[in-house]
């Protein structure tokens, strides 16, 4: 390790980093703003100077930008000399002259990176005695709010915005002081990742427009660690709470997931927990009733009935939930026992998450973490519309893209955190990123082939790749002469790369496709690429979790009710109407005699019950989600719920008490119910590990959810009663609901918020983190429940005959949108803003050839199911006999797909 | 323009009628015979070794040997390509109108300074970076190249030879940064017009980041004259170690300014002769010696010679050797506004000293020769023509602009004091 001199002292550095770097991991408080751990340097700022001295006998110096000079052995520098700190203070002052000092109304204020820094440098009197040039703000849209009056010009928004997640629409206009940040015209930001600009914004110009309707200052929240629901990926959140509302959602730095950034459905889908209908009482059905009323009744009540119903009413059935978490599932499965226990995935989402484990369980190749994503340099990505899926793989996976070209950088003695000259020297070339897909998508701009078609050709298309690796993987048969040149050439890129990766999933509903994937990263794990990646992404948060518990699916629960083996079903988190065809789920709802539904809204399915109970959000309960690639991720109740709301599971235990199964009486708490759960299902062993016990202790106290500047605690409910009541207790976490608590030193994995003196703003993460980039100290939260098999004697998948279309029909499958295709963030109103209105997608030449345009009205005829009328939208990105349907807007039938059928002109109703 | 008395080998060529010199014109008296003398007999690194040997240095104001400049440059098999040569005629710099005369004049003899150029570093395209408001040089240029090409100077295999070169003109719209080789480079690929991180510098990564040399139009028009002509003859020209002659410029109330070729080492009394001295009843009181990015001189530097090693004894710098005078009838708080307002409009807005210190700058410096000037705002002043100077900011354009600054607040720190006492300005 190369050894500086600080002011004489010599210390140890890590070395490969530049100056700024090393002393932000040394601890010592150098202010910055254009330099971002992940964006790297740029020497805007010039906030971040120090004087470098030539040698020991050099008592001048001369000032440097910490962030522009390597960090190299013998080094001498000074922080803390008078010249360097007048010049960080007069960078301030600059950029202070048209701030317009407004904190107290600015939402950034008291988590800005501008205050801290104002006040690490000292800045204080103000000499600047002219008029502030002023700008006009834009409308930016549901989600971001605009203030460019508070800009101080660090170019870190557009670095990300375009740099770094690719964006078209947010640029820097104009010059000298009069830059400007923002879109040519007003206009809703298009980038999937615009809510990042919240957190890299260093002060008030980019705030959370979600946020502003009941806004909070920071140091009032009520946090803990969580998990965002709205994908299989996991990113890690903090949610804050205040009023018993739950206000916003920040990024929880994991680098083995999300890193520093969210998705903006990750980031505004929350909003559906503060629905002001949700159910916050067990409600009975009004049977005497017109349409679906219903009442709401004691727990007492509730109980007393679904106990006589588990004890007398004979045969129950449950059906858990991907979107539920491993808890609630399995006191579900324990409730009603494994036989009767039904995952709540349709058989063909069954089949895809029971092709996908088995092909990471038995084969040779490693699933990298999300966050690892972006040191591959060479990805083949199989039937994923990334950024509508699985958002923050997308932003990864862009990434990947500069890690071959690099090496010319490199080469030329530039280090990689030097960005901006890395970017030049690698001007336009681009690594390898192959993209076979049905449509189109926001990846398309990094690609170096695109191959559109169906999802069986798309499979052909990745057997071909595993033969063109590896002999021995069996060969799809006779192909198209391009499709096997494309193949030659993916084939050529993932062997030569360092790190290949494949991606797939579920999107394309074919289980070929994700046996294709298997097969090209095993053929490269077996030619020697042990670094081969194979990633698949899932459709929900905890699809993988409820995988690995196993039961049947969903159309064998409905033959169960509807062949008379089943009297009652208990739907847990699951609106069956978005998984399986109306006309089914209508027939099993008449069959069963008692639907009993828990659930956080009313949905469909919930409408239909007799019996509904609140069940408690990812905010307000605690429980394990496992993300797409088996990691266990624990989140923890930041929201005392209103009402009689509680976690499914809790739920499930009343009722087997109710019910009189005095076994159930052990676990009170998570605890001890996930030491049942382990000790019945010895795949989930680790699960206990993932995070701290409830009576885990910090210097003997727990760790306090408030911050020790929480305000208003005696005063925040004086208008209903002066005296301040009991306060919460948790019994699931070591987290005390209040400020009490030892507040340093947390483990990671119980960390929420990130705060140490004079950094309140995220970018005090550097902080916590073991080097720049690295894993927070302590190490990341989540573990592995899964891993490839030990050895490899799996052999590769058979490519499964392909049955050729009927001539003039179209197969219809679904597409997937961030905004509105997942049911829970599109009950959130900035979400929902954004969701499209239902409409079916069609190649122009296919839609001309049956005389439909852009806009029209087309009926869409498939295979067993009931017409559905639609606006066409054209585009040539999707494959030729292709049509693609929305998957679960708003409006839009349940359509069981992918389907065979025909489009035409709608008739005039 | 013409004086018999010396050797121009920039302007001497040039027509006193304002036509420029044809091909066949710039052919007869000896034109391109230096391009066809290298590519036929000299190998690239010959040709940047009469290029050192001469001592030619970069005729941009910054001074940088071009020789040295041109040997970074990666050669060889391994060398990557494209190698661009990118001229810099973005003339921007205040009181500064040298290059435009040599463009208007003689584009000939630039071209073949590009072909000698590029032969050097083996480039495979040159650009010429040409200020918007050129339309002139413009016309001229566009109708040389088109002769260049036809004659095959320029384009592939040039002179039956193995080696191409292609040469495009680019207008430029128009900021003073881009006069910046880096944020040149940056606009000529379509990007804002801001500098870029050095290191790495243009030679190793420049233009699409590859190698590249960026060089002034003058630089290259003593090129053609020195492979020609020798290191030696080159040397002579001067009047100090630094070889060749020099434009030297005089804006301000002289009576006849103008633009002259001299050699290197002429002194300012001697130059501020040719422009005829003073007009009657104005007394020099300050010179700017080489564009609005040096210090203030005064009369009592009359003989100092200029070049590039002399005028930094006295504290300023040659710079592009075009000097602006300042009279006693003239206000220097109003001279100072004036350039404050260019430097602060020209700011490209990337850096904070530059983008928010000129500003305040500007307004303190107006406010003053407005008469509103407080006592506190020569502090003011003072401390910003230090916190702004060289190496503090990421480019050269803000130290720049401190030179005038910091030396007018001392040359005419009275001047100052008396606009703030007297709240007023007493030339207006």
């Amino acid at each position: 390790m190369p050894t500086i001199f600080i002011d004489g002292k010599p210390v140890e550095i890590q070395g490969n980093e530049n100056l700024l770097e090393a002393l932000i991991e040394l601890g010592l408080n150098v202010p910055y703003f254009c330099w971002h751990p992940a964006l790297g340097s740029a020497g805007a700022c010039r906030q971040c100077a120090v004087t470098q001295y030539k040698d020991e006998q050099d008592t001048r110096g001369r000032i440097v930008m910490s962030c522009m000079t390597p960090a190299v052995e013998g080094l001498r520098i000074s922080v803390d000399d008078a010249a360097s700190k007048e010049f960080r203070a007069s960078i301030i002052e600059w950029m202070m002259t048209y701030h317009p000092h407004d904190c107290p109304v600015c939402d950034e204020g008291g988590e800005c990176h501008l205050q801290d820094m104002t006040v690490m440098t000292g800045h204080s009197y103000r000499r600047y005695r002219f008029d502030k040039r002023t700008h006009r703000n834009q409308d930016l849209g549901p989600l971001v709010n605009h203030e460019m009056n508070r800009c101080i010009e660090c170019y870190r928004c557009v670095r990300f915005y375009k740099d770094f997640a690719g964006g078209t629409d947010l640029d820097v206009f104009s010059s000298h002081n009069h830059v400007y940040f923002g879109r040519h015209e007003d206009g809703t930001l298009e980038s999937e990742f615009s809510g990042n600009l919240v957190e890299v914004c260093p002060t008030g110009v980019f705030t959370d427009k979600t946020l502003k309707k009941h806004f909070t200052r920071r140091w009032d929240y009520t946090t803990a660690p969580s998990v965002c629901t709205h994908c299989s990926l996991g990113c890690n959140i903090t949610p804050g709470e205040r009023y018993g509302e739950l206000r916003r959602i920040r990024n929880r730095y994991n680098r083995d997931v999300n890193g520093y950034f969210l998705c903006d459905r990750g980031r505004y889908g929350y909003e559906f927990v503060n629905e002001p209908r949700r159910p916050k009482r067990p409600m009975r059905r009004v049977p005497e009733a017109a349409g679906n009323q219903f009442r709401e009744v004691t727990r007492e009540e509730a109980m007393g009935a679904l106990g006589a119903l588990v004890r007398d009413g004979g045969p129950v059935i449950g059906i858990g939930s991907p979107r539920a978490s491993v808890e609630a599932n399995f006191a579900l499965r324990l409730l009603v026992g494994a036989e009767n226990f039904y995952l709540g995935l349709s058989k063909d989402e069954n089949a895809l998450m029971a092709a996908t484990l088995e092909a990471v369980l038995e084969g040779p190749a490693r699933q990298p973490s999300l966050g690892e994503i972006p040191k591959h340099d060479a990805v083949f990505i199989l039937g994923e519309d990334l950024t509508n899926v699985a958002p923050l793989a997308a932003l990864h996976v862009r990434q990947t893209v500069r890690n071959k070209p690099r090496a010319r950088a490199r080469a030329l003695g530039i280090p990689d955190w030097n960005v901006l000259p890395v970017s030049r020297v690698i001007d336009t070339e681009r690594g390898p990123v192959h993209i076979a897909t049905p449509y189109g998508g926001k990846l398309d701009d990094i690609a170096a082939s695109t191959f559109r078609a169906t999802p069986d050709a798309i499979a052909q298309l990745g057997f071909a790749v595993a033969h063109a690796i590896a002999t021995d993987a069996p060969d799809p048969g006779p192909l198209p002469e391009e499709t096997r040149a494309l193949a030659a050439r993916i084939a050529a890129d993932l062997l030569e790369a360092e790190r290949p990766l494949v991606v797939a999933g579920p999107s394309c509903d074919s289980v070929e496709v994700i046996r294709a994937a298997a097969n090209v990263a095993w053929a490269l794990c077996r030619r020697g690429r042990t670094t081969a990646g194979l990633f698949y992404t899932a459709h929900e948060a905890n699809s993988v979790g409820l995988e690995m518990m196993g039961g049947g699916h969903l159309e064998d629960a409905a033959a169960a009710v509807l062949e008379g083996r089943a009297r009652a079903v208990i739907v847990l988190e699951n609106d069956l109407y978005r998984r399986a065809d109306a006309r089914l789920v209508d027939a099993m709802i008449e069959k069963a005699g008692t639907l009993v539904v828990i659930d956080h809204l009313m949905t469909p399915t919930g409408i239909r019950a007799d019996i509904v109970l609140p069940a408690a959000t990812f905010a307000e309960g605690a429980g394990t989600l496992v993300n797409n690639v088996g990691s266990a991720q624990r989140f923890i109740e930041v929201l005392r719920p209103a009402g009689e709301i509680t976690e499914s599971w809790r739920w499930l235990r009343r009722i087997n008490t109710a019910a009189g199964r005095s076994t159930v009486t052990q676990w009170v708490d998570l605890d001890s119910f996930l030491r049942e759960l382990v000790g019945e299902l010895p795949v989930f062993a680790r699960i206990v590990n993932v995070a701290p016990p409830a009576s885990f202790r910090v210097g003997g106290r727990k760790i306090p959810r408030q911050s020790h500047r929480y305000s208003g605690r005696t005063a925040m409910n004086a208008n209903i009663a002066v005296s301040e009541g009991a306060v919460a207790q948790d019994l699931d976490s070591p987290l005390a609901f209040t400020m009490e608590g030892f507040p340093r030193m947390t483990p990671a994995k119980l960390m929420a918020s990130f705060w140490t003196p004079g950094w309140n703003s995220a970018q005090s993460i550097t902080r916590f983190q073991e080097e720049v980039n690295g894993p927070l100290e302590g190490g990341d939260p989540g573990i592995r429940l899964i891993e490839p098999a030990a050895g490899d004697g799996r052999p590769y998948y058979a490519p499964a005959p392909v049955a050729s279309a009927a001539t003039g029909t179209l197969l219809a499958i679904e597409r997937l949108h961030i905004f509105g295709s997942e049911e829970l963030s599109a009950r959130a109103p900035g979400i929902a803003t954004l969701a499209p209105t239902p409409y079916v997608l069609l190649h122009p030449e296919d839609a001309a050839a049956v005389g439909l345009a852009e806009g029209e009205m087309a009926e869409v005829l498939l295979t067993d199911q009931l017409p559905v009328r639609l606006p066409v939208v054209c585009a040539p990105a999707i494959a030729r006999g292709v049509l693609a349907l929305p998957r679960g807007l708003s409006g839009l039938p349940f359509v069981s797909l992918p389907a065979s059928g025909t489009v035409r002109k709608a008739p005039v109703a | 323009m013409s004086d018999p008395t010396h050797d121009l080998p920039l302007t001497g060529a040039i027509k006193t009628d304002g036509t420029p010199l044809s091909l066949r014109e710039y052919e007869a008296i000896g034109g391109y015979a230096a391009v066809r003398a290298a590519l036929s007999g000299l190998a690239p690194a010959d040709v940047t070794a009469r290029v050192k040997d001469a001592g030619l240095r970069g005729r941009g104001g910054a001074g940088f040997p071009t020789g040295i400049k041109w040997a970074l440059v990666p050669m060889g098999d391994d060398a990557p390509h494209p190698k661009y040569l990118v001229v810099n005629a973005d003339e921007m710099e205040p009181g500064t109108f040298k290059d435009r005369l040599l463009l208007e004049g003689n584009p000939h003899q630039l071209i073949e300074g590009v072909i000698l150029a590029a032969y050097a570093i083996q480039a495979d395209i040159a650009y010429i970076f040409l200020r918007g408001e050129y339309t002139v040089a413009e016309d001229r240029l566009h109708h040389a190249l088109h002769e260049a090409y036809e004659a095959g100077y320029l384009g592939r295999h040039i002179l039956g030879g193995p080696w191409s070169l292609g040469l495009h003109l680019h207008m430029s719209i128009g900021r003073y940064i881009c006069g910046e080789e880096t944020a040149l480079l940056n606009a000529l690929e379509g990007k804002r017009a801001t500098p870029r991180t050095k290191p790495p510098f243009p030679q190793i990564s420049g233009l699409w980041g590859k190698p590249t040399i960026v060089n002034n139009v003058e630089t290259l028009c003593n090129v053609p004259p020195i492979v020609a002509r020798g290191a030696e003859w080159f040397k002579g020209l001067s009047r100090t170690p630094n070889g060749g002659t020099k434009m030297f410029g005089v804006s301000g109330k002289a009576k006849r300014p103008g633009l002259w070729e001299r050699p290197l080492g002429t002194t300012i009394g001697e130059i501020l002769d040719l422009a005829g001295g003073m007009r009657d009843g104005l007394t020099l009181r300050g010179i700017i010696p080489g564009g609005a990015s040096t210090d203030f001189l005064g009369p009592e530097h009359l003989d100092v010679q200029m070049d590039f090693d002399t005028v930094p004894k006295v504290g300023s710098r040659m710079g592009t050797g075009t000097m602006i005078l300042l009279d006693d009838r003239t206000c220097p708080v109003g001279m100072v506004h004036n350039l404050m307002q260019f430097f602060a409009q020209e700011s490209c807005g990337w850096c904070t000293p530059c983008r928010d210190g000129l500003p305040w700058v500007q307004k303190v410096v107006g406010a003053i020769e407005a008469g509103q000037g407080r006592e506190d705002d020569l502090d003011v002043l003072r401390r910003h023509a230090r916190l702004l100077g060289p190496g503090l900011t990421f480019c050269a354009l803000a130290p720049g602009a401190t030179a005038p600054l910091g030396s007018a607040l001392v040359r005419f720190k009275d001047d100052f004091e008396r606009h703030i006492r007297d709240q007023r300005c007493a030339w207006n």
